[in-house]
């Protein structure tokens, strides 16, 4: 078990000629992730690390049975390359680019919400559940498995959380990236249940930063989960109203500070580690090891 | 991207929100010839990127062409205390239009809500005010339409939120299409925040927008090349607008001294507040992004050595697609070329790491284990007393 994306998951990759593209397919393929197909207007009929290129998704979904897609394509088709998915019926998309237009992002977001289909991203590192599958750009190396889940806005900052986990001997079940957008398809308040239930998932790490209120209203769901989370903030430091590489990791007027998130999360229950060293400690102590 | 009040209303007015008659003026003799043009009172108002102008001192009132040439000799090249940008800002450029008769003043703007995942406009009838105020003090005064991006802005969603702001019914049907038309150019020129404060009632009866705050999407500007021009780099850190020019993701921290270098965001911010607990003051946020090339790492070092407060730089790399490798040769081939003069703390993980950490070995740079410990080498050398 895990959440999300496992054994049956069969992926497309949108944009799987392009230089990441067909880079972080053959990654996948290598992590034993299913890649059925790629999708790249006009070069339908090519063959791409083994796997067949259609001319549009739905042909690819139709022809592979495709259930996941991993959107690769540049930041003004990107947000189309969604919609097409949806379009297609794909039931989980992984949109790692970064750059899509806000009003893009806020067409695309608003049409997934009335379909049956799921949006992780945009300008995510994508999800991993150990040893069954990976979409997206995560590197694979540093997991092992085990029983933590991992909930994130930030990419290489997961993965330093990850490094410790597993140093520290704490295996992971599902690592998801939602990404570091102001609209992600996916948030913590929508990741935080599929741990709960998921039954070899015994403790969550959730790594949030400035921007938004994603993570105070985590913490309202946070209060009825009967699993350990361990938290951490970041950008303590970040001055308001500079915008701190995400586009969403913005403290605006006086929304978006990092104090009252990790306020929030604390008064929730939340264990809050005050550096991403103090994590593995922190799971340790909540799993009772 | 902020863009000034009097590009701000050349947009709308192109988008059919009424503005008033007027022009910018870089001179005083400027000054004095759109007032002249205009032929009736004035009201003169320094192009800041800062809301609060009014209080600033940066707009004042011109019966006539000659008052109004004294007044853009006084505001010209001066520099003023604007409190809302917390910060003194020089006046390059002054917007000359029409004065008019003032009857009501309203609040509306269009911005994102991060929770909704909609776009959010807002109606006040408390309009002149500091908005965070009034929603502060009298939430009730303030009436918020979440815009489904399928549908757009229809005429009833305008009437619902006008009547939700207990607006003067006699002035509904004229606003929707002011309404309609802000939102057309929100969405037209990728806006990011859409804010008039005041949207004027004036003592005849017409509907004008007095001000015009406006921020455009950077992510949008393929699609508008023509906004390249509306980017005014004066009120911009000199650093940082010579990182953006580089591409580089840089943002320079009031007060620091350490510079910092990382790949990602949230790592970079991790490191910053690393810095901050170890007893340092960051100097800057710099990422360089994912699978960045030695080329650009040089490049990046070179911008945060630019930086005259820096005492020590502290790179913290967990290669995903980034190599550690890569990012040593370009570090490497940085301090072969610049005159570095201050401590360099490298932490390596994750991809190539232990490639890059042999490249280092040859140089006096200094390696770390954690970022823990690269934050309290970098205090310690940093701050050691020479």
């Amino acid at each position: 078990m895990s959440i999300l994306v496992g054994k049956d998951t069969k992926v497309i990759v949108q944009g799987i000629t392009g230089r990441e593209g067909e880079f972080h397919t053959t990654q996948m393929i290598d992590y034993g992730t299913n890649v059925v197909g790629g999708v790249t207007p006009g070069k339908g009929g090519q063959t791409i690390q083994g796997v067949p290129v259609f001319n549009t998704v739905k042909e690819a979904v139709e022809k592979t049975g495709a259930n996941a897609s991993c959107i690769f394509v540049p930041a003004r088709f990107a947000a189309d390359g969604i919609l097409e998915a949806v379009y297609a019926g794909v039931d989980f998309i992984v949109c790692i680019t970064e750059g899509i237009p806000i009003q893009d992002e806020i067409k695309a977001v608003n049409v997934v919400k009335t379909s049956k289909s799921r949006l992780l991203g945009p300008n995510c590192p994508g999800i991993l559940t150990v040893g069954e599958c990976k979409i997206g750009i995560t590197p694979a190396s540093i997991f092992t498995p085990g029983p933590i889940g991992i909930v994130s806005r930030s990419g290489t900052l997961t993965y330093e959380a990850v490094d410790a986990l597993t140093r520290a001997g704490l295996g992971q079940t599902t690592c998801v990236g939602v990404g570091g957008d102001p609209m992600p398809g996916t948030r913590f308040i929508d990741v935080l249940p599929l741990f709960e239930a998921d039954p070899e998932t015994k403790a969550i790490v959730m790594c949030g930063e400035v921007g938004g209120s994603d993570e105070e209203i985590a913490a309202e769901y946070i209060k009825t989960m009967t699993k350990p989370v361990i938290g951490f903030i970041a950008g303590l430091t970040a001055p308001p109203g500079k915008r701190m590489g995400h586009a969403g990791a913005i403290i605006s007027g006086s929304s978006g500070g990092p104090q009252a998130k990790v306020d929030a999360l604390k008064a929730a229950g939340v264990l809050m580690a005050e550096s991403t060293a103090d994590i593995p400690g922190l799971v340790k102590q909540a799993l009772g090891l | 991207m902020k863009i000034h009040e009097f590009q701000a209303k050349q947009l709308l007015k192109q988008y059919g929100v009424p503005v008033p008659e007027g022009q910018a003026a870089s001179t005083p003799a400027e000054v004095r010839d759109i007032a002249t043009q205009l032929g009736r009172k004035v009201v003169i108002k320094g192009q800041v990127h800062s809301g609060g102008r009014g209080k600033a001192g940066a707009v004042k009132l011109a019966d006539n062409p000659n008052d109004a040439e004294e007044i853009g000799k006084a505001l010209l090249g001066k520099t003023l205390f604007f409190a809302q940008a917390n910060s003194d800002l020089k006046i390059n450029k002054l917007l000359v239009e029409e004065a008019v008769n003032i009857d009501k003043e309203i609040y509306v703007a269009i911005t994102q809500d991060r929770a909704r995942q909609r776009d959010v406009l807002i109606v006040s009838t408390k309009g002149g005010m500091d908005i965070e105020e009034v929603a502060h003090n009298n939430p009730a005064d303030i009436a918020e339409l979440f815009i489904d991006p399928l549908l757009g802005l229809p005429d009833y969603a305008a009437r619902q939120v006008l009547f939700d702001a207990n607006y003067d019914v006699a002035h509904i049907n004229k606003t929707i299409p002011v309404l309609k038309a802000l939102y057309a150019a929100y969405v037209g020129t990728d806006a990011t925040l859409a804010e008039i404060n005041p949207l004027v009632i004036t003592k005849e009866g017409t509907i004008i927008a007095g001000d015009a705050k406006w921020d455009i999407d950077e992510n949008s500007m393929f699609r508008h090349p023509e906004f390249a021009a509306y980017h005014d780099t004066a009120e911009e850190d000199p650093i940082e607008t010579e990182a953006h020019r580089r591409g580089i993701q840089y943002v320079r921290l009031e007060g620091g001294d350490i510079g910092i270098i990382g790949n990602g965001a949230g790592l970079v911010m991790t490191t910053m507040d690393e810095v901050k607990r170890a007893g340092g003051q960051p100097a800057d946020f710099l990422d360089i992004g994912g699978g960045a090339k030695a080329e650009a790492v040089t490049s990046s070092l070179e911008v945060v050595l630019s930086d005259p407060n820096v005492k020590g730089v502290l790179f913290n790399i967990f290669g995903g697609i980034t190599r550690g490798d890569e990012v040593a040769k370009g570090i490497i081939a940085g301090v072969a070329t610049l005159d570095v003069k201050v401590p360099i703390v490298i932490r390596l993980a994750g991809t190539r790491a232990a490639e890059g950490a042999e490249l280092l070995k040859t140089t006096n740079l200094v390696p770390a284990e954690t970022m823990q410990e690269a934050a309290a080498k970098i205090v310690e050398l940093a701050y050691a007393k020479k």
